[in-house]
């Protein structure tokens, strides 16, 4: 009895103190790895790999149309504003696209959110912008696919299917593998540290 | 244990010990209290509010400005949380609940758009560390305090009386040479 009385107030205490103490240094230098390799900016898409929710847009030239129209074709969809200097950027980069893909079966369009219509139109003529644009003047599209910066740029398969989400303005690869993507069903998204990950094949 | 026991023998000090003690437990408790009612005050959903601007103004402070920095949907002066006010209004008029409202904005922006997070999985972290953190802060500062006052209650232990009894002999011995 003594030596059990002696072993549970000091070795056998100590060590669970110990055991504790290592396990709560454990536990806070585990959270804080886990945050400091997350990308706080960082917004995973909801939408990626579902249904792109359907929209009707006026275009400029005064038509409308219904997103829902160009099932069966890989629609490139950009959201973008004139103010915006990445969307600048990639002007001129998203019409020679156009100009490479529009007998492909490829559909370009624009959607203009928090802007003006005079500056909007401005921008068009300035890059020489052809494939369909149009303004949502409330932004109610941009909320619909979760939009918080712009650029931003979604990928849809031919059965309506957003596949790829891309933020920020555009490089030619990224268009030429996503858009090629898009066109065999490969949905894909940005993991954690930006690692390129499959996240399924039709 | 062995040192529970020793107080206890001790009559003089247990009782201020009890006290003391009583004390610091009565102090934690309100302590505890004091910060549950605080949280449960800043949960607490009072009456709905009739008003529909009160009303967007109640579900938008749920939501996240997500091109902002820590500011909700409602404070935030930028135009996406404007849209998305406007947007609140527009679906609360429609008849929609505001967890209607809110598993729509989760739909499209995910979880993230939602300042506090769900009381869920990896989420709990969150809510309950805090908490953890505070009872861990109290029973550090619970055995701090039993440590003091066990060490002042040490130093005001009773002598010894046949120690003190041959202090003061040996005492008289020293100074009867000298006084003589």
């Amino acid at each position: 009895m003594p030596t059990f009385e002696v072993l549970k107030g000091s070795r056998a205490v100590r060590w669970w103190k110990v055991v504790l103490v290592l396990a709560a240094i454990g536990g806070v230098v585990t959270l804080l790895a886990y945050g400091f390799t997350t990308d706080p900016r960082a917004i995973p898409s909801t939408l990626t790999g579902k249904p792109a929710p359907d929209f009707s847009l006026t275009l400029f030239d005064g038509r409308t149309i219904q997103l829902s129209d160009f099932r069966g074709k890989v629609v490139f969809l950009n959201f973008w504003a004139s103010w915006c200097p990445p969307c600048r950027a990639e002007a001129r980069l998203l019409e020679q696209s156009w100009q490479r893909y529009k007998d492909q079966g490829v559909v370009f369009l624009g959607v203009d959110i928090q802007d003006t219509e005079e500056a909007a139109r401005r921008f068009i003529q300035e890059f020489g912008v052809t494939y369909m644009n149009g303004r949502d003047p409330n932004n109610r599209i941009g909320i619909d696919y979760g939009v918080y910066g712009i650029p931003e740029t979604f990928f849809i398969d031919k059965e309506g299917r957003i596949t790829y989400k891309h933020i920020g303005a555009l490089g030619w690869e990224t268009i030429l593998v996503k858009v090629g993507d898009a066109a065999r069903g490969i949905a894909s998204t940005e993991g954690k540290s930006r690692d390129y990950q499959a996240i399924s094949v039709r | 244990m062995r040192s529970r026991l020793g107080r206890a023998g001790r009559a003089e000090s247990t009782v201020p010990a009890l006290l003391g003690r009583r004390w610091q437990v009565a102090g934690l408790l309100s302590l505890a209290l004091a910060i549950s009612g605080v949280a449960v005050g800043a949960s607490g959903a009072g009456s709905p509010p009739s008003d529909l601007e009160e009303r967007v103004r109640e579900v938008a402070s749920e939501l996240r400005c997500v091109v902002c920095q820590n500011l909700s949907v409602a404070d935030s002066p930028s135009d996406l949380a404007k849209e998305m006010r406007n947007l609140v209004r527009e679906l609360l008029q429609q008849g929609k609940t505001p967890e209607e409202i809110q598993a729509y904005f989760v739909s499209r922006y995910g979880e993230y758009v939602l300042l506090s997070p769900p009381k869920r999985g990896f989420n709990l972290l969150v809510w309950g560390l805090p908490f953890l953190a505070i009872a861990a802060g109290a029973w550090g500062i619970y055995l701090v305090t039993r440590r003091w006052t066990a060490q002042r209650e040490d130093s005001e232990q009773p002598v010894d009386p046949s120690y003190a009894a041959r202090v003061r002999r040996e005492l008289q011995e020293r100074e009867g040479p000298a006084g003589s």
